[in-house]
């Protein structure tokens, strides 16, 4: 974990030395959070796929025809309902998710079909019938509300609610290693040194801290005063789902059955099996949630664009992939964490957004990002090695 | 002698037109334990995956404790009060031996997430009883030694108050003196008056820790025998040529 931390330090200086200042500012870095939301989501899904020998390549396709339905459904069924159009819209778009999941883990499941195969299928079924939902048109406007959870100037916290959550996330921070502490105590005599609780808090907070005062920087530009200043956005909407995706599977891969049974399939599927667990719907669960997960980044996706459109997604779970990969996550199963990922994610990103500034076209872009990760991986198995040793 | 812990009786199991356990009937009584032997093939693991619920039976009855039994799932078999240690041990090798003990068993806590404290804890404890020097329980199981990758195996049996116990191969992965220790545990656990049934093919072992064995060749029960009664070549008799030693063997094929 700390080694991919240093390794995005790195390709962030050399970044920054190599656009001149330009990569490091508050506006690019704001970018760049809103740049990472949609693939850092998927790429703590795709952690879980991983670490229990799964794959999916559905992912992309399925951004297309869920990101389709919603626009259709709040443009086309529920037109002249606003208020609620763009709620029941995202429900049909996570339905779709829960679906398309429940469809593909049966067949991995309870059919023995590969996952590779079955997500292979799905890869060229869901864009297919994305483009059949509306006939290949692209679906706009969508609902103001709704656009909002696409980032942008009203898509963001604004100053002081980025503040009171950065605030609120520092108290969390704290609080949780003060209880991890005093748990961990009930049951030992020698509790681990108080430096690195106290560090672990200290570096923490000052990230935290860091990134909201760097969000609040960044100026709100549809209200810029006589003097070119104008309130800062604060934190973009899509970054606050990405830290409740973020919570909520950390949550549940250390903290739930679920979580710990992913882990013990993806070490030994025969250990789980014959410790009772319920292996079959175990993994119909993984994939409902990548389906969710991917109707998620389907609303960021179409809000952000304001149009709902088959051709969104695309190579989004190679990315998403690539990002667990880069983020620790073995292919071979059972190892992987979810905070790794997000890093992943945020390195790919930081490399594209870089890169782009430096005027990079996209060929050679693909060409840098793939030799990352094979570097990564390359990383993987001489970490492997030494461990196993 | 008292009741039977386990009976099975009359058991099959086949697999497609292959008669893998062909009516197979033995027991097992509180504090015994009875080697099940026969070569690679026999049907020993599949009577034994029986009774640990992994293969559901094609015919036969499974007496626990005098009760008849359905064994449809290990979860079924573990609620009988019976465990099984597998020859590959069955751990996860990326979770450690807390984890591993409590898989499929997790302790919960009040708001039904992981007690992973208590968990580490209880796993220290129950581990410590077995095996003193056995300190490094947060581990993954991965960079354990097999004799304490036996030994987290045999916690989770012990942990959850197994009656019945059942053990593959459990020497088979061990240097000397961790085959010591597991020897010296299966005596122990004799004492406490629970049942094991062993699967080996090492005859050094089985004459050393078992009371009766039960041998099977092609699916079919070869012979029933208590140790004192046999010699070792006697035994090597019944496992490759399927003749019992002596009249005072259960059924089997006559001498030749």
């Amino acid at each position: 974990m700390l080694s991919m931390l240093l390794a995005l330090a790195a390709i962030w200086i050399a970044l920054e030395l190599a656009t001149h200042g330009i990569f490091l500012t508050p506006r690019n870095l704001y970018n760049l959070s809103i740049q990472t939301s949609v693939g850092a989501i998927l790429s703590c899904g795709m952690v879980f796929v991983i670490v229990a020998r799964q794959i999916d390549l559905s992912v992309g396709s399925l951004i297309a025809f869920t990101g389709v339905l919603t626009a259709f459904a709040q443009v086309r069924w529920l037109d002249g309902h606003p208020g609620v159009a763009w709620i029941l819209s995202i429900v049909v778009g996570l339905a779709i998710g829960v679906g398309v999941g429940l469809f593909q883990g049966w067949w991995v499941a309870y059919r023995g079909i590969p996952a590779l195969v079955v997500t292979l299928a799905g890869f060229l079924i869901y864009r297919g019938a994305a483009f059949m939902v509306a006939d290949g048109q692209t679906i706009a406007p969508l609902d103001e509300t709704y656009q909002r959870l696409g980032g942008g100037a009203a898509g963001s916290l604004g100053v002081t609610a980025s503040w009171v959550l950065g605030a609120a996330a520092c108290a969390w921070l704290a609080w949780q290693v003060w209880n991890t502490r005093r748990e961990r105590g009930k049951y030992t005599d020698v509790p681990p040194p108080v430096w690195l609780d106290v560090l672990k808090v200290v570096f923490g907070v000052a990230a935290i801290l860091a990134f909201v005062a760097i969000m609040a920087s960044y100026p709100d530009r549809t209200k810029l005063d006589d003097n070119g200043n104008g309130p800062g956005m604060g934190i973009g909407i899509p970054v606050l789902l990405l830290i409740l995706v973020v919570i909520v599977l950390s949550f549940l891969a250390h903290r739930t059955r679920f979580g710990r049974y992913v882990f013990a399939y993806g070490g030994n599927p025969e250990s789980a099996l014959l410790a009772g667990i319920n292996t079959r719907f175990l993994l119909v669960k993984i994939f409902v949630m990548m389906g969710v997960l991917s109707a998620v980044a389907a609303v960021i996706t179409t809000a952000r664009l304001n149009a709902g459109a088959n051709s969104i997604g695309q190579l989004a779970e190679l990315y998403a992939i690539s990002a667990a990969v880069i983020g620790g996550t073995s292919l071979a199963g059972g190892v992987g964490s979810v905070p790794g990922a997000v890093i992943g994610a945020l390195i790919i990103q930081s490399l594209d957004n870089g890169l782009v500034i430096l005027d990079v076209g996209s060929a050679p872009r693909q060409i840098i990002i793939g030799l990352v990760l094979v570097a990564a991986a390359w990383f993987d198995v001489v970490y492997n090695k030494r461990r196993n040793r | 002698m008292s009741a039977p812990l386990v009976e099975m009786i009359g058991m099959h199991k086949h697999f497609g037109a292959l008669r893998a356990v062909d009516d197979v009937s033995c027991e097992l009584h509180p504090g015994e334990v009875v080697g099940v032997l026969g070569h690679n093939g026999a049907g020993k693991t599949t009577l034994i995956k029986m009774l640990s619920g992994v293969y559901p039976d094609d015919g036969g009855t499974i007496k626990v404790h005098g009760r008849a039994v359905k064994l449809a799932s290990p979860r079924d078999a573990q609620r009988a009060g019976i465990e099984t240690i597998y020859q590959h041990l069955a751990l996860a090798d990326n979770i450690d031996a807390a984890g591993n003990l409590f898989l499929g068993r997790e302790l919960l806590t009040r708001w039904g997430t992981l007690d992973i404290h208590r968990m580490a804890h209880e796993a220290g404890k129950i581990i410590r009883r077995i095996n003193p020097s056995f300190t490094q329980t947060h581990l993954p199981v991965r960079a354990l030694s097999g004799g304490q990758r036996q030994t987290v195996a045999i916690a989770r049996a012990l942990y959850f108050n197994a009656k019945i116990l059942i053990m593959d191969e459990p020497t088979a992965a061990l240097g000397p003196g961790e085959t010591q220790i597991v020897k010296d545990l299966i005596m122990s656990l004799k004492r406490d008056g629970i049942g094991i049934f062993i699967i080996s093919h090492e005859m050094r072992d089985v004459f050393d820790v078992c009371d009766r064995l039960v041998v099977l060749k092609n699916g079919k029960l070869v012979g029933t025998t208590k140790v004192s009664d046999v010699t070792e070549d006697e035994v090597l008799g019944m496992i490759i040529l399927g003749k019992s030693p002596a009249p005072r063997a259960a059924p089997g094929a006559p001498p030749a």
